[in-house]
């Protein structure tokens, strides 16, 4: 009995001792004479273009290896914080936002730039557009450099519109959305009538609600401090959007962010869609969506502002930690330099550019007939994202759909809690807000407190 | 996956019970059934999804009838797997390998010669495993980088062995508690030394219980996220982390993830199949006592 029993535990065991001698074998082959830089990233579809696409660099840089960590962005972010703040030294690369490039310039944890830049010909960082190159420096030089970018604006289905006898304005307000929603589910019913965040997550529900919070003439904080997440204006802000979403958005909201709208929204379930300028390249590609090339783009609706929307913009930095900033600098001005953008539109199609770094994107007559429909929105609505355009009142910080703080990971992923209980309908509006404004009245004491 | 096969292998022990009580066993035998396929159903619809197009794969009502195609799993090879499961390989065979060598002796010691503190030293080795990982990730990662450990699978392996420990050490002593006193005395008597002792009699009846110990360790080391995640980079990433690489906030992912998930659970379902028949028995032995 006991011989029998002992095989395969004994199996198991010389199975485990076999795959371990191959993979000690495997992992001890190396590298020869390159040198090695490591590129951590966010794992979204254009990084991954930019992976595939990296043997074109290795060509021409025979002597940079160069190996990719790619993560989901929440683990991305806390990882490439981590190793950046402590000094880790993992990577040579990162992939930042305009969240993080000003924070980090000001502790000393990111390379300058700027004098790579213009040592390098061609490159041009004029040619990137301007806010976007403005959210990415720190005193007057670029920290990290964009590899695309995003404004926000509303998608609806123009065939659908057309056939209901609708029309959206050429710059709508809230209130034109509201109605629409209305009047689209009556035409037809079943069918969702604007698709919007409701997912907990300062990158996620808070995105769109800030945006309406700030042209409703609300803010997080005036200019000492004291949090105003309970005044008037806030509280109509984030009555009508959880009033929105809940009468005439999609079923589940509270669970659903940008990847569930996008599955909505290109399964022709939702006639209208809020959301970042890059979702064309879910909506409009044919693989991923029936309603390719049956969209109208408007820009991100208003209510006392003249303008609305957000900015946010993936780039690349270089650690100070890193011990080849030469070669990652050549690494960083291949994938963000201006001939990229061709380079994907030859290799892979020209609808998976990246969007909203460079004007002379916009420029390349192949991208401009692909992106016809979108490109003006798109850049207009880049354009037009700066503070002074989207806000009513002065703020102490940076940011539109953030607040360009640390604290605000934390603040805002809370705050975003509690939208979102109000979305599922667990909390009233008020209660969310009034304990939304503890939280904010903690942080905003800490920065009274430094005076 | 451990808990598919010992569904599955309890629907397979429930039917020799049937003789005495048949219609009352006949309603145990559905009811096992039942809930075989409630634990089953998740994994099979993981393997389904992997054989979708993208697109196939979010619809909405979800599509049983579709065009099987292969080019997730080819995506899969492109994206360069093998590094991510030698890695895991290396970290989960050696560690639960050290796990074994150090718990065997360990829980030898603790359940057939106790001594006074027997009783806090187990608390010891327990107690180390209520302290959340979450808490010690920045002390760990900043010692990493001090010893330029960062990305190294070595530190995932003493990560993993000191992680399991004290479950193995728990589980091993528990199931040699079982073995009759008088089958050491006999051994002793027929002047067999401690070493054959251990490897020759004790080893072979403790067998199933080793067998479910290591794949416990080899499920949790091969399934570890945290630390790989905070303590890897490029070259020693684990598994998990290829995984999660496919999670994206823009586009769709669910097909290929579901590849990528069905290949990643691979290599346990074989370690489980391999040895299912001492893993049941040496489950139950743990559980009945």
């Amino acid at each position: 009995m006991s011989r029998r029993r002992a095989t395969p535990a004994a199996l198991l065991t010389a199975v485990l001792a076999t795959t371990t001698a191959c993979a000690g074998f495997g992992g001890a082959s190396g590298s020869s004479g390159q040198t090695s830089i490591v590129v951590a990233v966010v794992s979204n579809p254009q990084m991954t273009d930019a992976i595939s696409l990296a043997d074109d660099f290795r060509e021409a840089h025979p002597d940079i290896d160069v190996q990719f960590v790619s993560l989901p962005e929440n683990e991305s972010r806390a990882k490439i914080t981590a190793s950046v703040a402590t000094g880790g030294g993992e990577f040579d690369v990162v992939m930042v936002s305009n969240y993080e490039t000003a924070m980090w310039a000001e502790n000393g944890w990111l390379v300058n730039l700027q004098p790579y830049a213009d040592a390098t010909e061609g490159y041009d960082t004029g040619d990137f557009i301007e806010p976007v190159r403005e959210s990415l420096s720190y005193q007057g030089d670029m920290y990290s450099v964009p590899f695309y970018g995003e404004s926000s604006f509303l998608v609806y289905r123009e065939d659908l519109f057309d056939e209901a006898g609708l029309t959206m304005p050429e710059q709508p307000t809230w209130s034109d959305v509201r109605e629409l929603a209305a009047a689209i589910e009556q035409a037809h019913p079943g069918m969702t009538g604007i698709c919007l965040r409701g997912l907990a997550g300062w990158g996620e529900n808070l995105a769109p609600l800030n945006t309406v919070i700030n042209t409703f003439g609300g803010q997080w904080f005036d200019e000492s401090w004291d949090a105003h997440l309970t005044s008037p204006d806030v509280r109509e802000a984030v009555q009508f959007y959880v009033d929105l979403v809940r009468d005439h958005g999609q079923a589940g909201a509270a669970t659903s962010g940008f990847a569930d709208c996008a599955t909505r929204y290109g399964q022709g379930r939702a006639a209208m869609w809020y959301d970042a300028t890059s979702m064309v390249n879910v909506v409009e590609s044919p693989n991923d969506s029936v309603t390719a090339g049956l969209n109208g783009y408007a820009p991100a609706p208003v209510v006392e502002t003249d303008a609305s929307g957000w900015l946010y913009t993936w780039s690349l930095g270089i650690p100070a930690s890193s011990e080849h900033p030469d070669e990652a600098w050549e690494f960083v001005s291949w994938m963000t330099g201006p001939d990229y953008a061709r380079l994907v539109g030859e290799e892979l199609g020209w609808e998976r550019v990246p969007p909203g770094s460079r004007r002379s994107t916009y420029e390349i007559p192949e991208y401009a007939e692909v992106a016809a429909e979108y490109a003006d929105p798109t850049l207009d609505s880049m354009e037009a994202a700066s503070q002074d355009n989207v806000m009513v009142n002065p703020v102490p910080y940076d940011g539109i759909q953030f607040l360009a703080i640390p604290e605000f990971q934390d603040l805002g992923t809370r705050v975003g809690q509690q939208i979102s209980a109000a979305v599922a309908g667990q909390i009233s509006v008020d209660s969310a807000l009034e304990q939304s404004q503890r939280y904010a009245e903690t942080v905003g004491e800490s920065y009274q407190e430094a005076g | 996956m451990a808990t598919v096969d010992i569904a599955a292998a309890g629907t397979a022990d429930s039917a020799p019970a049937a003789p005495p009580r048949r219609r009352g066993s006949g309603l145990i035998t559905s009811a096992t059934w039942l809930i075989g396929v409630f634990f089953f159903f998740p994994v099979a619809w993981m393997v389904i999804t992997a054989f979708k197009h993208e697109a196939d794969a979010t619809t909405d009502p979800p599509r049983l009838i579709f065009e099987p195609t292969l080019e997730q799993f080819r995506n899969l090879f492109d994206a360069g797997a093998g590094p991510y499961f030698l890695n895991s390989l290396m970290a989960t065979g050696v560690s639960t390998l050290l796990v074994l060598a150090l718990a065997v002796p360990a829980a030898y010691a603790l359940a057939i010669r106790p001594v006074k503190r027997t009783q806090d030293v187990l608390f010891f080795f327990i107690s180390t495993k209520m302290l959340p990982v979450v808490a010690v990730i920045v002390p760990i990662y900043v010692i990493a980088g001090r010893v330029n450990m960062l990305d190294n699978v070595w530190t995932l392996i003493v990560l993993y062995t000191a992680m399991n420990l004290p479950i193995a050490v728990w589980m091993m002593r528990s199931f040699l508690q079982e073995i009759p006193r008088e089958v050491l005395e006999a051994s002793e008597m027929d002047g067999a030394t401690l070493r054959q002792t251990l490897t020759q009699v004790l080893l072979p009846m403790v067998a199933p219980g080793l067998a479910a110990t290591a794949l416990i360790c080899v499920i949790f080391s091969w399934n570890e996220f945290f630390f790989a995640v905070n303590l890897t980079a490029s070259t020693a990433a684990t598994v998990p982390l290829f995984l999660v690489g496919f999670m994206t906030s823009e586009g769709l992912f669910w097909a290929q993830m579901a590849a990528a998930a069905t290949l990643a659970s691979l290599p346990v379902v074989l370690a489980g199949w391999a040895a299912q028949k001492q893993l049941v028995r040496g489950l139950s032995m743990g559980a009945i006592k």
